[in-house]
C-alpha cells in the first residue's frame, strides 16, 4: 500500500511547493529584498545574442577559405538549387525563353495543363489503378478549374525540387548513421533541433547566405522537411530481418552491393513512407516559404489575407489541401506498388503510358498554337465561391458574435487566466529545480540535468517570463486538444463510418494552411490569448485523435473478449480496459500534440500572442539572427524537454502494463 | 526534341547575359516586392516605366526589413516604399554603410494614428477630439480590458509609442497589440460588420481609410521636442503627449544603381506620386477586384505626362 501511495506524495509535494511559490512570490521578493526570484538579473545574462549575430555577420562579410569566400560558397550551392528549379519552373509555368526581362522571346511554352493532368493521370495509373487515376486528375483539374492553376505550379515546381533533395539527403544521411554509431549519436540532436526550431528562427541567416528568392525558400524547406527522412531510413535499414543480411553474405555482397542491392531495395516500402513525410512537410512550408520568395499558393493565401479577402484565402488553401491529397495518394500508392509481371512485345506495348503521355504532351503543345485554351486553362471558365466564404463569415460575425464572446470569457475567467498566473507566477529558480527533479524522478539522473540545464538557458538568456507565457498557452491548449481529441479518436476507432469522417476532418485540418483560418478567428474572438488558443488546438488535434484511434485499434481482441466474458459493460470495457491499454499510444499521442502545438506558437504569433513565438516573430521582422537563435532554441528546448518527460513517462507505463521489458 | 530545345533555351540565356553589357546595362534591375498592395502598385509603376525606357525590369519578392541585407550586397537593386513610420531605423542603418542610398521622397506622405468609424460618433459625441474620446472610453470596453477602454495598436514592431502615450495622456485605455496588419484589420472588419465599437492603429495610404467611414483621433499636435523633451506638451512630466509623427515614403536603392544604370537611376528618383493618386489605385485593385497590372496600365495612360518627365 505504501509502495502505491508514495509516487503520488511526491507529485503531491512538487505541486503544492509549486503553487506556494508562484502564488507568494511577489511577497517573498519583497520580504528578502531580492528581486533575483521574479527577475533574472540583466547583468549574469548571457551574452550570447550578440556573439550568434556578430558570428553571422562574420560569416556573410568576411569568412574565407583563402581561395574563396563562404559567401562564394553558398552562393554557389544557390546556383546548384537555382538551375534546376528554374528548369521545372520554366516546364510548368513560365515556358522557355532567350534573354532576359521584358526582351525575352519565348521558345517554347511551359507544358499545357492538360498535359499536366495527363501526366500525374497517368502516374497514379502506373502506381496503382483507375481510381486512383481519376481522383488525382480531378485534384489537379479543381485547380484549373477554381485559376488557381499557375500559383500552384509554381508551389508545384518548389515541391518538385525540395522533395527530391529532402529524400536523397535524408537517405544518405540515414544510411551514414545507420553505419556509423557515433554519426547517428552526434546527428540525433541536430535531427531534434532541426524539427523543434521555428522555422522562422532560421530564415534570416537562410536569407544572408543563399540571397533572395525562391532558393533561400528552397533550403529552409529541405531544412525542415528532411529529419523525418532520417529516421525513419536508419529504422527502416535497422529493422531488416537478420535473414536477408544472411543470405546478402552467403552470396558474397560486398559492402556497397550489400547496401543498394540488398538492404535498400527490401527497405523500399518503408522509405517510401519517409518520402511520403517530405512531401506533406513541404506542403506545410508552403505559406512561411513564400514569405522569403517562393511565390505560389502560399503568396496567394498571404496576400488575400492581407486585404481580408477571405474567401479568396480559402479558395487558395483548399488548393494547398488538394494538391497535398494527390500528391499523398500518389507517394503512399508508389510505397505499397506490387510490382506486375514484364510485358514482352515492341516498345509502344512496353510503354502504353509513356507514349500516351509524349502524344498528350505534343499534341497540346501543337494544337495550343492554334486553341490557347488547350495551353492555358481559359480565365472565363473559372469558378470562385469567394463570396460565399466571405458572406458565411459575415453572417457568422453579425449573428453569433455575443454567444462566441460569452464562451470566450468563461474560458478565460475559468481556464486560461488562472494558468497563466500559475505560470507567470513561477520564479525561475524554483523552475529550474522542480523541473530537474521532475527528470529525476522519470528518468533518471541524467534527464533531470538536461532538463535543468535547458531551462537555466533559457532563465539566462533573459526570455524565463517569454517562455513561460508559452508554456501556458501551449499546456491549455493541448489539453483542450486532448479533451476533444481523445474521445473522437476512440469514437472513429469504435464506428467506422465515424471514423471515416473524422479522418477526412483531421486530414484537413491538417493540410490547410492555419494561416487561412486564423483570421477569421480573430474577427469572430478578437486579437488576443483566446484566438491564438483556437489556432493551436486546431492544427494539434490530429495527432491526439490518430494515436487514440491507432491505440484503441491495436488492442489485442483477446484482451477484449475476456472482458466481454467477464461481463463487463460497455461503459467498464471501455473505462477499465481499452483506455489503460491504450495509454502508451495515448501518451505518445500527447507528444506529438504538444509538439504541433510549440510549433502552432510561433504562427500565432501573428496574431498577437506576448510569448517566445513573438519574440522569434519580431527577430525575423527585424532581420536580428542572435535574437531569432536564441528565441528558437527556448522554444526548442521546451519541446525537447516535454518529449524526453512524455516519453520517460510513456515507457513507464509499459513497463506497468507489461506490454514491453 | 524537348530535351534539345531545353538546352538551347538554357545556353542562350546563360550568354545574353554578357551580349548586351553596353554603357547601360541591359542586366535586369532588381525592383523588391513587399505583400501589400500600394508596395506592388508603386513598384510596378516604376518598373513600368523603366521598362518603357528601355531598361530590363524583373521583380522579386523580399521581405520590408531583410531586403536591406540584399540591397547592401547588391543581390537586391531598389525598394520603391520604405516608410519613414517603420523603415528609418533600418533605412539609416543600411545607408550608414554607404552601399545603400537613399533615392529620395515618393510623393506620399504616411499618416499613421488612432482611428474610429464614423458610427462611433453617435455614441461618444465630440470626436474626433481625444479628449471626448478619453470620456467615453467605457464604450470601448471589453470584458478583458474593463473598465478601461480597449485600443488595438499594431505588431510590437511597428513601434508607435501607445503605451506611453497612453500613460502621457492618462487615458483610460489599454493598449492591445495585433501581431499582424491582417489581424489588425480583420477585427475592424468584424466590428464594422457588426456596428461595434472599436478605435484602433489605421494607417494611410490604405485601402481600409476608402472602404470604412471614420475618422483619424485629433492628439495634440506632433513636434519632435514632444516626443524628446518631457517638459513640453500637457503633461509637463512625461514624453509622447502627442500625436504621431506623420511622415514621407522614401525610396532607396543599391548604391551601384547610379554607376550602372545612370538614367534608370534618375527615373528612380524622379518617381512621385501622390496620396490620392495611391488611395485610388489601391481601392481598384483591393476593392473593386482589379489586378494589379490593369490598374496600373490604368494610371499611366491617364497621367502620361507627368511620368514621362521622370526621364527627362
Amino acid at each position: 500500500m505504501t509502495a502505491l501511495r508514495r509516487p503520488y506524495i511526491f507529485w503531491l509535494a512538487l505541486f503544492a511547493v509549486t503553487w506556494a511559490l508562484s502564488r507568494w512570490s511577489f511577497p517573498l521578493y519583497k520580504a528578502l529584498d531580492a528581486r533575483w526570484i521574479i527577475k533574472f538579473p540583466k547583468a549574469w545574462e548571457l551574452p550570447l545574442e550578440g556573439w550568434i549575430s556578430a558570428a553571422m555577420a562574420w560569416l556573410v562579410e568576411s569568412a574565407t577559405f583563402g581561395l574563396f569566400t563562404f559567401r562564394d560558397l553558398t552562393r554557389f550551392i544557390s546556383a546548384l538549387i537555382e538551375a534546376p528549379y528554374d528548369l521545372v519552373r520554366n516546364l510548368l509555368v513560365d515556358g522557355f525563353q532567350t534573354g532576359l526581362g521584358q526582351n525575352a522571346v519565348e521558345v517554347a511554352p511551359s507544358l499545357s495543363w492538360i498535359a499536366v493532368i495527363a501526366v500525374v493521370g497517368a502516374l497514379a495509373y502506373y502506381a496503382k489503378d483507375w481510381k486512383l487515376a481519376v481522383l488525382v486528375g480531378a485534384c489537379f483539374l479543381y485547380l484549373a478549374i477554381f485559376g488557381q492553376w499557375e500559383s500552384a505550379m509554381v508551389t508545384l515546381a518548389s515541391v518538385l525540387i525540395s522533395v527530391p533533395m529532402g529524400a536523397v539527403g535524408g537517405l544518405a544521411l540515414g544510411i551514414l548513421s545507420y553505419r556509423y554509431q557515433w554519426f547517428e549519436r552526434a546527428l540525433r540532436p541536430m535531427l531534434d533541433l532541426m524539427q523543434t526550431v521555428p522555422v522562422f528562427a532560421y530564415l534570416v541567416p537562410i536569407l544572408f547566405l543563399f540571397g533572395f528568392g525562391p532558393v533561400s525558400a528552397l533550403v529552409a524547406t529541405i531544412i525542415y522537411a528532411m529529419p523525418p527522412m532520417v529516421r525513419i531510413t536508419t529504422v527502416a535499414l535497422q529493422t531488416v530481418p537478420p535473414e536477408v543480411h544472411d543470405v546478402g553474405k552467403m552470396t558474397g555482397c560486398t559492402r556497397r552491393q550489400m547496401m543498394w542491392k540488398v538492404l535498400v531495395p527490401v527497405a523500399t516500402p518503408t522509405l517510401m513512407v519517409g518520402v511520403n513525410q517530405v512531401i506533406m512537410l513541404s506542403l506545410n512550408m508552403v505559406i512561411i516559404a513564400s514569405m522569403i520568395g517562393a511565390g505560389g499558393l502560399g503568396f496567394d493565401v498571404l496576400g488575400a489575407l492581407r486585404r481580408l479577402d477571405i474567401g479568396a484565402g480559402v479558395e487558395a488553401g483548399l488548393a494547398i489541401v488538394v494538391m497535398a491529397v494527390a500528391l499523398d495518394r500518389l507517394s503512399q500508392a508508389f510505397a505499397v506498388r506490387e510490382r506486375g509481371h514484364a510485358i514482352t512485345g515492341g516498345f509502344v506495348k512496353r510503354h502504353p503510358w509513356g507514349v500516351t503521355v509524349v502524344l498528350v504532351i505534343v499534341g497540346t503543345f501543337l494544337a495550343g498554337q492554334f486553341l490557347p485554351a488547350l495551353q492555358t486553362y481559359p480565365d472565363g471558365a473559372t469558378v470562385t465561391t469567394s463570396r460565399f466564404w466571405s458572406g458565411a463569415i459575415e453572417w457568422i460575425n453579425v449573428n453569433f458574435f455575443d454567444t462566441f464572446e460569452a464562451i470566450k470569457v468563461f474560458f478565460l475567467n475559468w481556464l486560461m487566466l488562472p494558468v497563466k498566473r500559475f505560470f507567470g507566477g513561477i520564479p525561475w529558480p524554483w523552475g529550474v529545480v522542480a523541473l530537474g527533479l521532475i527528470g529525476w524522478r522519470l528518468g533518471g539522473w541524467r534527464l533531470g540535468l538536461l532538463c535543468a540545464v535547458m531551462t537555466l538557458f533559457i532563465a539566462a538568456s533573459g526570455l524565463w517570463p517569454k517562455a513561460m507565457v508559452t508554456v501556458y498557452l501551449c499546456g491549455v491548449s493541448v489539453l483542450i486538444a486532448s479533451v476533444i481529441g481523445i474521445p473522437l479518436g476512440v469514437l472513429a476507432a469504435q464506428n467506422e463510418r465515424a471514423g471515416g469522417i473524422i479522418g477526412g476532418f483531421i486530414d484537413t485540418l491538417q493540410t490547410l494552411p492555419s494561416f487561412v483560418y486564423l483570421i477569421p478567428v480573430v474577427m469572430l474572438f478578437r486579437v488576443g490569448d483566446f484566438s491564438a488558443m483556437i489556432a493551436v488546438v486546431l492544427y494539434a488535434l490530429a495527432p491526439a485523435v490518430r494515436y487514440a484511434a491507432h491505440g484503441i485499434r491495436s488492442i489485442d481482441p483477446g484482451m477484449i473478449e475476456a472482458g466481454k466474458v467477464s461481463g463487463c459493460t460497455r461503459r467498464q470495457l471501455l473505462w477499465r480496459i481499452k483506455l489503460p491499454l491504450a495509454a502508451p499510444s495515448l501518451l505518445l499521442g500527447l507528444n506529438q500534440t504538444i509538439m504541433l502545438a510549440l510549433s502552432m506558437l510561433v504562427i500565432t504569433a501573428l496574431v498577437g500572442t506576448r510569448d517566445l513565438g513573438q519574440e522569434v516573430y519580431i527577430a525575423l521582422t527585424k532581420a536580428n539572427t542572435g535574437q531569432g537563435i536564441i528565441a528558437g532554441l527556448s522554444v526548442a528546448f521546451i519541446a525537447i524537454i516535454a518529449d524526453r518527460i512524455v516519453t520517460a513517462l510513456a515507457r513507464k507505463s509499459k513497463e506497468r502494463l507489461g506490454l514491453e521489458a | 526534341m524537348t530535351k534539345t530545345l531545353m538546352m538551347s533555351a538554357a545556353l542562350a540565356t546563360a550568354m545574353a547575359g554578357g551580349a548586351f553589357a553596353q554603357a547601360e546595362s541591359q542586366d535586369p534591375i532588381k525592383l523588391t516586392t513587399h505583400d501589400w498592395t500600394g508596395q506592388l502598385v508603386t513598384t510596378r509603376i516604376m518598373g513600368e516605366v523603366l521598362a518603357d525606357a528601355g531598361y530590363n525590369v524583373e521583380y522579386v519578392q523580399a521581405d520590408y526589413i531583410a531586403q536591406f541585407a540584399g540591397l547592401k550586397t547588391g543581390d537586391l537593386h531598389v525598394a520603391m516604399e520604405i516608410w519613414e513610420t517603420t523603415g528609418r531605423e533600418a533605412m539609416d542603418e543600411a545607408t550608414a554603410t554607404g552601399n545603400v542610398v537613399n533615392m529620395g521622397e515618393t510623393g506620399m506622405e504616411a499618416i499613421e494614428e488612432w482611428w474610429y468609424p464614423a458610427y462611433m460618433e453617435d455614441k461618444c459625441p465630440g470626436l474626433p477630439d481625444w479628449k471626448a474620446l478619453n470620456d467615453c472610453a467605457a464604450e470601448f470596453a471589453t470584458p478583458e480590458t474593463a473598465p478601461l477602454g480597449r485600443y488595438l495598436g499594431g505588431p510590437v514592431t511597428w513601434g508607435g509609442f501607445d503605451d506611453e502615450r497612453v500613460e502621457a495622456l492618462e487615458m483610460d485605455f489599454e493598449v492591445v497589440h495585433a501581431g499582424t496588419d491582417a489581424a489588425l484589420f480583420a477585427e475592424l472588419e468584424s466590428a464594422y460588420q457588426r456596428q461595434a465599437p472599436i478605435v484602433l492603429w489605421v494607417y494611410a495610404p490604405h485601402w481600409a481609410p476608402s472602404k470604412f467611414d471614420g475618422k483619424f483621433v485629433e492628439f495634440p499636435p506632433y513636434s519632435p521636442e514632444c516626443y524628446n523633451d518631457p517638459s513640453v506638451g500637457m503633461n509637463p512630466n512625461a514624453a509622447y503627449d502627442c500625436g504621431k509623427p506623420t511622415g514621407p515614403i522614401w525610396k532607396v536603392a543599391w548604391s551601384g544603381v547610379a554607376e550602372k544604370w545612370p538614367g534608370a537611376a534618375k527615373a528612380i528618383e524622379g518617381f512621385n506620386i501622390s496620396n490620392d493618386d495611391m488611395g485610388q489605385l489601391v481601392a481598384n485593385v483591393d476593392l473593386n477586384g482589379m489586378s494589379v497590372e490593369d490598374a496600373v496600365a490604368e494610371w499611366l495612360a491617364a497621367n502620361e505626362s507627368s511620368w514621362k518627365g521622370w526621364t527627362q
